[in-house]
């Protein structure tokens, strides 16, 4: 042991002529990650000036907060438990429903956005932008555009769930589609199978597990999604809770806020169940 | 062509049963499954109040309404006078920019508490069953209740209009969404040079730095530019409830039907999106190839 070390203190002039820089941690890369960490850091603290944010304000507004907090037990249904759970019902449908119109528009758009499907690149392109930009949009951006169609309540809402998603779902189906084994494909076509015929027994049953257990995950972020629409009028669960906190009924909105955690820890329980039966099926 | 070797029909016939009744047994389970998600469809159709024929109705509004997005209020469309188009670019380009500082500044506090979360949930490093249970619940809760939630209980519970509620709101829940996935890839580290340092004597603190950091880092990063990608959306609605950013100028826009303002403020905000997500995925890239490197 000490043998290394007198070994290394009697080279230690040459280790430092040779290295000095990493000795005295001056490399390149070091160099450039503290000018990164700097860099991240003084836009952090001008963003904290710029939005006027102080540990005074924070400090009030939590002692707000914490009285307010009080307030909110017990939770208490305030004698509407069955509106309420005719609300939450009305936001599961909304998501069901939202995530299906959204998988069955998705899946075409999927295989058009698909490079090794769609063979023209300029569609090709031109699809995946337009989902881009389909997507960029946030949901309740879309609930508000929808209203403005078919009007107040729940419709709304999954319309404007399904187009968000749309988006999402159409550019995961097309990298599902990218990424899936050639050979399938081929072993169609060898055999006499036409494009259609190759897709369809080629490419659908490779994606199809894939899609499904997306679908699951769909599901659970848009029951989320969900139960804040109601938010801006387009039905569900949330319109409750925005009335409960607007009138400072902070009782009742601590049970609504009960209510679609209890909702969608179940639905995740059981999403999860079933996506382990989807994928754990032999095909 | 030699004739295929056909076994007698006593050997085919249990396989071939065998067969049909896998096969039927599978499609008893898809039809059941089918049968409850048809049972699922109907009372939702129900619950959702669908109504496909005000959808056909109203779906020429749909049309007319992308129709009235590109029309100014002078009734030309709206890239004969790109000027006119953009009038307030200046107010919006500073809400833009405001909303993507919430962003900055409630991913970075979010991901700071999520690492303090993440280690304190993780089972290699904190022996301490009930605590471990503790901010696991308390990151659970995080995750699952909506950034826009927070954001109205903030608004109205303390404090007030503005961005603050807002950077609450997106900290609050970001730290829920990154604590999980930071706790996930901690506890999936080599244990080694964590035993290391702690042989050679070194702190919880220095094991934690040099034995774990150097492992994660990269991922950590990873997830926090994609989280920032969300929470740029994120901020970019939580206006709609008073909380700072560009949402409160867009439905101002939209309950008052300005439809050219709408038009001009979503296609800001749909570069401003696309600009970053570019960004992060170019930063995210050399990230990976970085960590190749090593």
């Amino acid at each position: 042991m000490s043998g290394i070390r007198d070994q290394f203190i009697g080279r230690r002039a040459a280790m430092e002529a040779r290295h000095g820089a990493l000795l005295a941690g001056r490399s390149e890369g070091r160099v450039m990650t503290l000018a990164l960490i700097g860099g991240a850091l003084a836009v952090y603290v001008g963003g904290l000036v710029a939005l006027d944010i102080s540990p005074l304000r924070i400090w009030h507004g939590l002692g707000q907060l914490g009285g307010i907090v009080l307030l909110m037990f017990p939770p208490t249904s305030g004698g509407h438990f069955l509106l309420y759970l005719g609300a939450l019902g009305q936001t599961l449908s909304i998501a069901l429903l939202g995530t299906l119109l959204a998988a069955i528009l998705a899946l075409p758009f999927g295989f058009l956005a698909a490079r090794n499907v769609m063979a023209n690149r300029l569609l090709h392109l031109l699809t995946r932008r337009g989902l881009d930009t389909v997507r960029s949009i946030d949901t309740l951006i879309w609930a508000l555009i929808w209203i403005d169609v078919v009007g107040l309540g729940p419709f709304a809402g999954l319309l404007a769930l399904a187009s968000s998603d749309f988006g999402a779902l159409a550019k995961l189906t097309s990298e599902a589609v990218e990424t899936a084994d050639r050979r399938p494909i081929e072993g169609v076509l060898a055999s006499g199978g036409g494009r259609l015929l190759a897709i369809r027994f080629g490419i659908v049953p490779q994606i199809l597990p894939v899609y499904a257990s997306q679908l699951l995950y769909f599901f659970e972020s848009n029951t989320r999604s969900a139960t804040i629409i109601g938010i801006v009028g387009a039905g569900g669960i949330g319109l409750h809770l925005y009335e409960q906190i607007r009138v400072l009924e902070w009782g009742q909105a601590s049970f609504l806020i009960l209510m679609v955690l209890v909702t969608v820890a179940a639905i995740d329980a059981v999403s999860q169940r079933l996506r382990a039966a989807i994928m754990g099926r032999p095909r | 062509m030699r004739a295929l070797a056909v076994p007698p029909e006593r050997q085919i016939a249990p396989l071939l049963d065998a067969y049909r009744r896998t096969l039927a047994e599978r499609r008893r389970t898809t039809a059941l499954f089918g049968a409850l998600l048809l049972v699922a469809i109907g009372l939702s159709w129900v619950g959702a109040e669908v109504r496909p024929d005000v959808f056909w109705q109203k779906l020429g509004n749909f049309s007319s309404y992308f129709g009235r997005l590109t029309q100014l209020d002078t009734g030309a469309r709206v890239w004969t006078d790109p000027v006119y188009w953009f009038w307030g670019l200046r107010r919006w380009s500073l809400q833009l920019l405001q909303t993507v500082l919430i962003a900055y500044v409630a991913t970075t506090t979010g991901a700071v508490l999520g690492l303090v979360g993440g280690i304190l949930a993780s089972r290699n490093l904190t022996r301490s069953g009930p605590l471990r249970f503790f901010v696991r619940r308390v990151l659970e809760f995080n995750r699952t209740v909506p950034d826009i939630v927070f954001a109205l209980l903030f608004v109205y519970a303390g404090f007030g209009l503005g961005p603050l509620p807002g950077v609450l709101a997106i900290t609050l829940h970001t730290s829920g969404a990154l604590g999980k996935l930071f706790a996930e890839v901690i506890e999936n580290i080599e244990s080694k040079p964590v035993e290391g340092v702690g042989a050679t004597g070194g702190t919880w603190f220095a094991q934690i730095r040099f034995g774990v950091l150097p492992q994660v880092v990269s991922n950590l990063a990873s997830y926090t530019l994609l989280r920032f990608e969300v929470n740029v959306r994120g901020a970019a609605v939580i206006g709609i409830v008073g909380a700072g950013g560009i949402g409160q100028e867009l439905i101002v826009a939209i309950r008052n039907f300005y439809y050219s303002d709408v038009s001009a403020i979503l296609l800001m905000l749909i570069v401003c999106v696309m600009l970053i997500d570019a960004g992060s995925e170019w930063l995210r890239h050399r990230l990976l190839a970085l960590d190749g490197r090593r």
